[in-house]
């Protein structure tokens, strides 16, 4: 097989971080080759120096035979390299169609102008030959995360190119969606085409890549082709240790209803749910992609206000109107996405985690800034965060350790109910089993979790009892005992599944 | 066309923003036509419209500038700088044709706009500590050059006063050049990749470097537009006042962001149209000229101003909230049983 892509040697120096040195790898021609390590191990730097986004700082790339060094995205584009970045990169304000085809709109040959009219009828066609349903003149703000997910890999497909890279795309997807992107994968392996597929769900990378490449510390450990791979083994390159359960639950005594949920409605939202939480109990909330479970969430939260419908504290009916409500009520909720009411990415890590609990370390408005980093710190090793310490910039965090400190900052809240929206995405294995153990042993202190995950394995292996919903609705209820792949997925497809 | 379409036609028309602006301009008229009827005469609406034509283009490139996130608060200094130098070339050389006195003025703009954009692109100083530092610097600048001689009425000459009093095909030149200036904008930013590559960026900065957006040359190209416009301003500035001096147009940088906000323009960036932009000179123009015919003084003017700023931007805080919501309902609706 030919060899599309080689680097040697890149290294790649961040101020006071090394976070490439000296990698080798390489793409053939008509391969899915699968980039794996955990949060913080340069994945992502390797991605971007691969599209021209950051220059290296040593060593040199060679595509289909010829030295090539690209000062920018559009020079890697234009040698027909194609990316999905991990962090959302679409434009908000623009239509769907302009999003696909920004930078290289077709123009007249003379005046130089855009044709509009062939744009949208391009991005239409397209978007219709891949069986997705999306108007290309809607606006992206319009759109949910998944549906914006969706844009971004329709935006690379379309540039046909001969290298697709995409960096975690099935992080906000649902089962459905994946099985759909893979077979698109698949298919584009068949014509030829060289993919880089990161993530950290080491079943897809079993499913669908032909090699993989581990990166620990900014070094490969090594590529080995997947038929060679055990589990177990990968694990063991990725982390440097064996991992013994990702699903650490215990079994604790589940006591009386803490949140109770009737009849809830937001329109063109959700429709009439209802349901219990328990103490001591985690509560599973499975569903498809646009199903409702992050907006009846957000609406539990006081970010939006529900239309219909009571929410019980402890028996006693609440009005929460805002998340501060909801807070001093004791509820916490870990947003679906870091950016909002998640991450302030201009502050620290400590502030970042500190930032609802500040009355705590505060006297007469004085904040104690040694209390304050102890706690900072606590979560910060508890979590296993990468960094150069807890007063680095969350900005310039990667993108799991950025997830790290927004589940540390509603963790150091200390909350009755936790309300975990896509809890684990983005976050690599060892650090995952950590978070499950977490959560286990909160609810073993007789708190109340409603986790909200679109991994199924999570769900089952996590939860005491399953709650799943389609298309703004609850459409059932699975016990622990009872719950098996089959039966969720099924429940979560509705009618589709039948 | 049948009427169904044609109905939900209108209803998108009134529920934008442009047509909200109008119906405000059409209040304001009544209202201030009532108090003072000067205020329907046609010498005050020229007067009028020539005050908001200047206003117009300069507003366009400060809209350029806000799109993308940033601002430009020297281009009232630019006006004075290009206005005053003009104005002294033609003092001293009263034979220049007046074109070249436009020319130099475009230029002198340009020039001050490209080292704004030059800081701000390279030099990745943030915007608005660059023009706020510009903007002092070109002011001063303006006294450097003029030697505190100020140019004044006997200075100009008869072809120069033409610039702003004559008339191409019937339209006076300074409405004239205001329009072909703002076809021209609308034609760049809608209809050219460099255009939408201003509103990508000012969207978002990170992705537009995934897409390969060279954000040293969006920086350069829409300071130095901005500029530009401003330069050539005051070129018709000072042929229509017929006086240029050390506070030649002092706070224009507040109209002109006044201007943009009225009409829609984004703080945040990415978001802005050439129209919404003529269509807020228009209502801040008629605003202004108010004012004065109403008797208020010019004390008073500045917090007007900051007035109508503060409520624009509430009013879109509020109108995209009403949008999203929309949105949201008609996303999915489901069939009640
Ligand atoms: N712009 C930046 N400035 C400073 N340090 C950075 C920057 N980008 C990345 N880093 C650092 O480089 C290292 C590698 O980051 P990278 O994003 O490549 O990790 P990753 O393997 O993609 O992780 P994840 O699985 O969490 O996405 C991290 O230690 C990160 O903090
Ligand atoms: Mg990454």
């Amino acid at each position: 097989m030919e060899h599309l892509l080689t680097l040697e040697r890149i290294t790649k120096i961040f101020t006071g971080t090394l976070a490439l040195s000296d990698v080798d790898f390489d793409l053939r021609q008509g391969e899915i080759h699968a980039l794996v390590g955990e949060n913080g191990a340069g994945k992502s730097t390797l991605i971007k120096i691969i599209t021209g986004i950051y220059q290296p700082d040593g060593g040199q790339m060679t595509l289909e035979g010829r030295r090539v060094v690209f000062p920018d995205a559009r020079a890697s584009y234009d040698h027909g390299i194609a990316a999905i970045y991990q962090e959302a990169s679409l434009f908000e304000d623009l239509s769907i169609a302009e999003n696909i085809y920004m930078g290289h709109q077709e123009i007249r040959p003379v005046t130089r102008n855009i044709r509009w009219g062939a744009l949208y009828r391009k991005a239409g066609e397209f978007i219709k030959s891949l069986e997705v349903n999306l108007n290309p003149r809607a606006l992206v703000k319009s759109l949910s995360i998944a549906e914006k997910q969706l844009v971004e890999i329709i935006k690379a497909l379309s540039a046909d190119a001969k290298i697709l890279i995409m960096d975690e795309p099935t992080a906000s997807l649902t089962k459905e969606e994946i099985d759909y992107l893979f077979r698109i994968a698949r298919k584009l392996r068949e014509e030829g085409t060289g993919i880089i597929f990161i993530s950290h769900r080491l079943e897809e990378v079993f499913d669908i890549a032909d090699r993989v490449t581990v990166i620990r510390d900014g070094k490969k450990v090594g590529t080995v082709p997947k038929d060679k791979l055990k589990v177990e083994e990968l694990v063991r390159m990725m982390v440097g240790k064996d991992l013994k359960t990702l699903y650490p639950k215990e079994e604790v005594e589940i006591g009386e209803p803490v949140l109770r949920i009737e009849n809830l409605s937001r329109h063109g939202e959700f429709d009439k749910v209802s349901f219990e939480l328990k103490k001591g109990e985690i509560l599973g909330m499975a569903g498809l992609v646009g199903a409702g479970r992050t907006e009846v969430a957000r609406t539990i939260f006081g970010v939006e206000n529900p239309e219909g419908g009571r929410i019980f504290l402890e028996g006693k009916q609440v009005r929460i109107e805002n998340p501060r409500q909801a807070m001093e009520l004791g509820i916490a909720y870990l947003s679906e996405s870091r950016g909002e009411y998640g991450l302030v990415l201009q502050l620290d890590i400590t502030q970042n985690i500190t930032i609802p609990i500040l009355k705590r370390f505060s006297r007469f408005g004085w904040i104690n800034r040694t209390d304050e980093r102890d706690t900072a710190k606590r979560f910060y090793d508890l979590l296993d965060i990468r960094a150069t310490g807890i007063q680095q910039k969350v900005g310039s965090l990667s993108g799991g350790n950025q997830q790290k400190v927004s589940l540390a900052k509603w963790l150091a809240a200390n909350a009755k109910i936790l309300i975990l929206d896509e809890p684990t995405k983005g976050i690599d294995i060892a650090t995952k089993a950590a978070v499950h153990k977490l959560m286990s042993d909160l609810a073993g202190e007789g708190k109340a979790i409603l986790m909200i995950s679109s991994e199924i394995p999570e769900i089952i292996g996590m939860s005491d009892r399953i709650i799943v919903m389609n298309e703004g609705r609850l459409v059932s209820e699975i016990t622990r005992r009872e719950a098996t792949q089959e039966i969720v997925l099924t429940a979560a497809l509705g009618e589709k599944g039948k | 066309m049948n009427s169904r379409s044609y109905k939900s036609r209108l209803r998108e028309l009134v529920r934008r923003r442009e047509f909200g602006i109008f119906i405000i301009i059409v209040i304001v008229m009544v209202l201030v036509g009532l108090r003072n009827p000067i205020f329907f005469t046609g010498d005050n609406w020229k007067d009028m419209l020539m005050y908001a034509s200047i206003l117009a283009f300069i507003s366009i490139g400060q809209m350029m500038t806000i799109v993308t996130g940033g601002i430009d608060l020297s281009v009232g200094s630019v006006v004075a700088l290009s206005g005053m130098s003009v104005g002294i070339i033609m003092r001293d050389n009263p034979a220049l044709p007046p074109v070249v006195l436009i020319l130099l003025g475009t230029v002198f703009g340009l020039g001050c706009g490209i080292i704004n954009g030059l800081l701000i692109g390279k030099g990745k100083v943030h915007p608005l500590i660059t023009t706020l530092a510009t903007m002092s610097i070109y002011r001063g600048l303006v006294v450097v050059v003029s030697r505190s001689r100020w140019v004044v009425y006997g200075d100009i000459t008869k072809g120069f006063k033409l610039i702003a009093r004559g008339n191409i095909l019937g339209i006076n030149n300074l409405m004239f050049a205001a329009l072909i200036i703002a076809v021209v904008s609308y034609y760049f930013l809608n209809h050219t990749r460099k255009g939408r590559e201003i509103y990508a960026y000012g969207d978002h900065q990170e992705a537009a470097k995934f897409v390969g957006i060279n954000s040293t040359r969006i920086n350069i190209l829409v300071y130095a537009l901005s500029g530009m416009l401003a330069g050539f301003g005051g070129v018709l500035w000072v042929s229509r006042v017929h006086t240029a001096q050390a506070n030649t147009a002092l706070g224009y940088e507040m109209q002109t962001i006044a201007s943009c906000v009225i009409g829609g323009v984004s703080i945040f960036g990415g978001v802005g149209s050439v129209f919404g932009v003529l269509l807020g000179t228009l209502l801040f123009g008629i605003i202004l000229n108010s004012l004065e015919l109403i008797g208020i003084v010019d004390f008073w003017k500045l917090s007007v101003q900051g007035f109508i700023i503060l409520v624009a931007v509430i009013f879109d805080a509020v109108l995209s909230h009403r949008v999203a919501e929309q949105m949201r309902k008609q996303r999915r609706v489901f069939d009640a049983e």
